[in-house]
């Protein structure tokens, strides 16, 4: 039987002179009709190079197929080679017989066309049809999508859906015209974790319903153990490995793979937790921050003609206190107000009502020099027009302090100690790479010698197998310093591997508290059971994810709204959720 | 940086007008022309170019080539300093409106929206309407019309990078707000802005050579381009080479500074650089 895809030595180059700017190097595989391929790489291993190959798409961003044959099996059993083929009959291919699904939904629809519109695009295009009978075609996609409303979602333009919803568009667009391949490019990693689970059962079923072969781009090897067949590992442009799901994640050959499985995170329902900090081992130790009713509410802005309708209340009454030495992390998807608590407490938003105090008083200024932050981004977070050495000079300079030999001093033995070279002082923040950005984030959160770090999804933009560097780097600066971390993540297999604590915040609220472990282990909460069984895991092979269209509650409530009081229930020593109706 | 316009191929024609205008600026500023700008020799009156008067006489038998190089040195000098001041000014405006927001954002770009409904040489023509005639006052009238391009150019960059978690990073150290201002918001805009100083040094010697034409700017019998055009109109015919050499003189140094502007422009946006790491 002749594969429905097979791409033989295909090399890409990009630029003027393609082939000194090799991308893809040599890469071949065969698909089968109905088959996914899970395609597992960093990012530059050219992962996504290779799948704009496929349908040509990397021409439009420069790059050039040098080499290779890309053969694919059209729908009349005719062998078209999509390396040499012309534009215009590129042009019929994509849609109708390879379809694509982008990361960011939210950037890949049209936002002043109504979805409705832009899914019957498709079918005017390959199908000729109009008017009435295009939007009962596009209402048939959507309801193939699971939308609810299909009907009426028809009308809404993109700003007006979830990012989770946006996907399912996209997926519902790429599936149109019943393509014989889907080309998923990181289809969930701009997405919540629950919503990422929806999204991948949802690619399993129409996967089962339609025998629609399916290349899978990612890299999370563990969503690739949840659907693919057979598994390609990318690396500086080679596939230095392929081959069935099983002997790829169970018996890995080449080393790269090895390390991919070995270094990276991978969510264990809490056995990998830390165990290195236990609550109550030091008597009458003083917590290092003890946050109190911190409530954030953001007033929506009203008019001339319309009241206020409220406020969003973004954090709602939370409480928590953090030790020296211990890390806390606090979990939550998207617009739970994780990142608002962590901001009130660094001074960058004004609470509503409550407070915080470290050990030293009550935090009264807006900036207190032993609380210091981690942001997410490597990338924006250092000014890139100053050099490294007046990067860590600036939060010596905010406290008041001189830049003397000692000051440089402890900059170079900082950046020893997270890691760098000395010589990076007379650098500039683009010449590192994004761990060494991050490395350099931590070393000037340090300058100061604070008691608190507030870690604001550190290693969420990072690759995975710098993001296991970077924890580990951080545990370490932790049991040296005597540091007490805040570690806000979306991301349950990096706080399995740095946080003694975990707090899961829904809509605002604390629901759950308590013991790494024991969280992890034993949810309580409806909410963080759903969390925790959404993270995917190379344990959970081809499971059926519950296809689960909730959505978050909103959080603007009229004026005057207070939310009634919390009932606790407790569940062992170190562990409570909130009890519900 | 000048290897870098020197490589670009309008940078390298731009750059060159620019460099050599700056050169005859200079020595007309500081009176080193081949003949007296004011002296008049009545017996070569209206004399075409030759060896001695290398653009020719005007009515009076002064040498235009000597009175072109004090022209470009003058409407050099009203033009850097107006920009000068309108960089400064806009700059400070924008930096403040952009930061602060809220009521003194409001204010300062309702302003500037005023500023700029009005066509440039109207508005200068207003402002000395009011001050009266001078080389001063068209300085400040030409500044007064570039200030809100400045704050716009700052402004809109300036809201963006104050959203950046570098801006965030640096209010969480505490550091000072004229620290952020200047290193962290400044120092980011020292791209735009240098694009900016040089299409409007363009626009600002068009503007001076527009007001002196009017006998608004510069007056008799100090010499700048536009009152040379202006003082040429009657003997067109008769005398040709008084109306087309101060005439290229304006259109190549537009020419210059543009092409120098669209050079620093490529140069600067790092979209367009090409990859030299």
């Amino acid at each position: 039987m002749t594969p429905l895809l097979s791409v033989s030595n295909l090399r890409v180059g990009f630029g003027r002179n393609p082939l000194e700017n090799e991308v893809v190097r040599g890469v071949s595989f065969d698909l089968q009709a109905g088959e996914t391929l899970a395609v597992v790489g960093e990012s530059g291993s050219g992962k996504s190079v290779t799948a704009l190959s496929i349908n040509r798409l990397v021409d439009f961003g420069g790059g050039k197929i040098i080499s290779g044959a890309v053969n694919l099996t059209r729908t009349d059993n005719s062998v078209l080679d999509l390396a040499e083929a012309a534009e215009p009959v590129l042009e019929k291919i994509r849609g109708s017989e390879i379809g694509m699904i982008f990361q960011e939904p939210m950037t890949s629809l049209n936002p002043v066309l109504t979805i409705g519109r832009q899914i019957e695009e498709s079918f005017r295009l390959h199908r000729g049809l109009t008017g009435r009978q295009a939007t009962a075609a596009a209402k048939d996609a959507l309801d193939r999508v699971r939308i609810p409303d299909a009907a009426r979602r028809l009308k809404y333009t993109p700003n007006q859906l979830s990012g989770g919803m946006l996907q399912r568009v996209m997926i519902a667009t790429a599936l149109a015209c019943n393509p014989r391949l889907l080309i998923a490019d990181e289809p969930t990693t701009a997405l919540d974790v629950t919503v990422q689970a929806q999204i991948m059962a949802l690619l399993g079923e129409l996967k089962r319903e339609t025998g629609t072969a399916m290349i899978f781009i990612t890299h999370d090897i563990g969503l690739v153990a949840g659907i693919a067949d057979k598994v390609m590992v990318m690396q500086a442009g080679e596939a230095v490995e392929q081959g069935t799901l099983g002997d790829v994640l169970d018996r890995p050959q080449h080393p790269y793979t090895r390390h991919l499985l070995s270094a990276v995170p991978h969510f264990e329902s809490g056995r990998a937790a830390r165990s290195d900090y236990v609550r109550g081992q030091i008597k009458e130790a003083k917590p290092a921050l003890k946050v109190d009713g911190l409530t954030v509410r953001f007033k929506v802005a009203g008019s001339v003609f319309r009241r206020s309708p409220g406020a969003v209340h973004a954090v709602e009454n939370v409480d928590f206190d953090l030790m020296p030495r211990e890390t806390l992390a606090i979990v939550g998807e998207s617009g739970s107000g994780k990142s608002t608590t962590a901001r009130a407490i660094l001074g960058l938003v004004r609470p509503t009502r409550g407070g915080f105090s470290t050990h030293s008083g009550r935090i009264a200024a807006a900036t207190d020099p032993s609380v210091q932050m981690v942001f997410q981004n490597p990338y924006a977070s250092l000014n890139p027009r100053l050099r490294i050495d007046s990067i860590l000079a600036e939060p010596v300079i905010a406290a008041g302090g001189r830049v003397n030999a000692e000051t440089r001093a402890r900059m170079a033995a900082l950046l020893k100690r997270v890691g760098l070279p000395e010589n990076c002082l007379e650098r500039y923040p683009h010449q590192f790479s994004g761990g060494q950005r991050q490395r350099l984030c931590i070393a000037r959160a340090l300058m100061l010698n604070p008691s608190i770090v507030v870690l604001d999804e550190a290693v969420s933009a990072l690759d995975v197998s710098v993001q296991a560097k970077v924890l580990e780097l951080l545990a370490d600066l932790q049991r040296e310093y005597g540091l007490a971390y805040l570690f806000v993540s979306h991301d349950m297999a990096v706080v399995e591997r740095i946080a003694h604590r975990i707090a899961v915040l829904y809509a605002g609220e604390i629901v759950e508290i308590g013991d790494a472990a024991s969280v992890l282990s034993n949810p309580q909460h409806s909410y963080t059971k759903r969390l925790i069984s959404a993270v995917p895991s190379i344990d959970r092979r081809n499971q059926h994810f519950e296809l689960d269209t909730r959505q978050v509650p909103s959080l603007v409530r009229p004026p005057g709204f207070e939310p009634p009081a919390t009932q606790w229930r407790s569940f062992g020593p170190d562990h409570r959720a909130r009890a519900e109706a | 940086m000048l290897r870098a316009i020197f490589s670009h191929p309008s940078g390298r024609i731009g750059g060159t007008i620019v460099v050599i205008y700056v050169v005859v600026a200079l020595l007309g500023m500081f009176d080193v022309t081949p003949h007296s700008p004011l002296q008049q020799y009545r017996i070569d009156r209206l004399h075409a170019p030759n060896m001695i008067y290398w653009m020719g006489t005007d009515l009076f038998g002064r040498d235009v080539a000597s009175r072109l190089m004090k022209g470009v040195g003058q409407s050099f000098f009203v033009g850097f300093c107006s920009v000068t001041l309108a960089t400064f000014a806009g700059t400070v405006l924008g930096l403040t409106a952009a930061w602060f927001g809220k009521a003194w954002d409001g204010l300062v770009m309702r302003i500037m929206d005023v500023l700029l409904a009005f066509p440039a040489i109207l508005l200068a023509l207003l402002i000395i309407a009011i001050a009266g005639p001078g080389t001063w006052t068209s300085i400040a009238a030409i500044a007064i019309v570039y200030t809100p391009i400045f704050t716009r150019v700052v402004r809109g960059p300036a809201l963006s990078i104050k959203a950046r978690e570098f801006v965030d990073a640096a209010r969480t150290f505490g550091s000072s707000r004229s620290y952020i201002l200047t290193r962290h918001l400044l120092l980011n805009l020292v791209a735009p802005l240098t694009v900016q100083v040089t299409l409007a040094l363009a626009w600002s010697l068009l503007t001076e050579a527009g007001l002196s034409f009017l006998g608004l700017g510069t007056q008799p019998p100090a010499s700048s381009l536009g009152l040379m055009l202006a003082d040429s109109r009657n003997l067109m015919e008769t005398a040709p080479w008084l109306l087309i050499f101060p005439a290229l003189a304006i259109m190549i140094s537009i020419l210059g500074f543009n092409l120098l502007g669209d050079a620093l422009r490529d140069i600067l946006d790092p979209r367009t650089r090409r990859s030299a790491a």
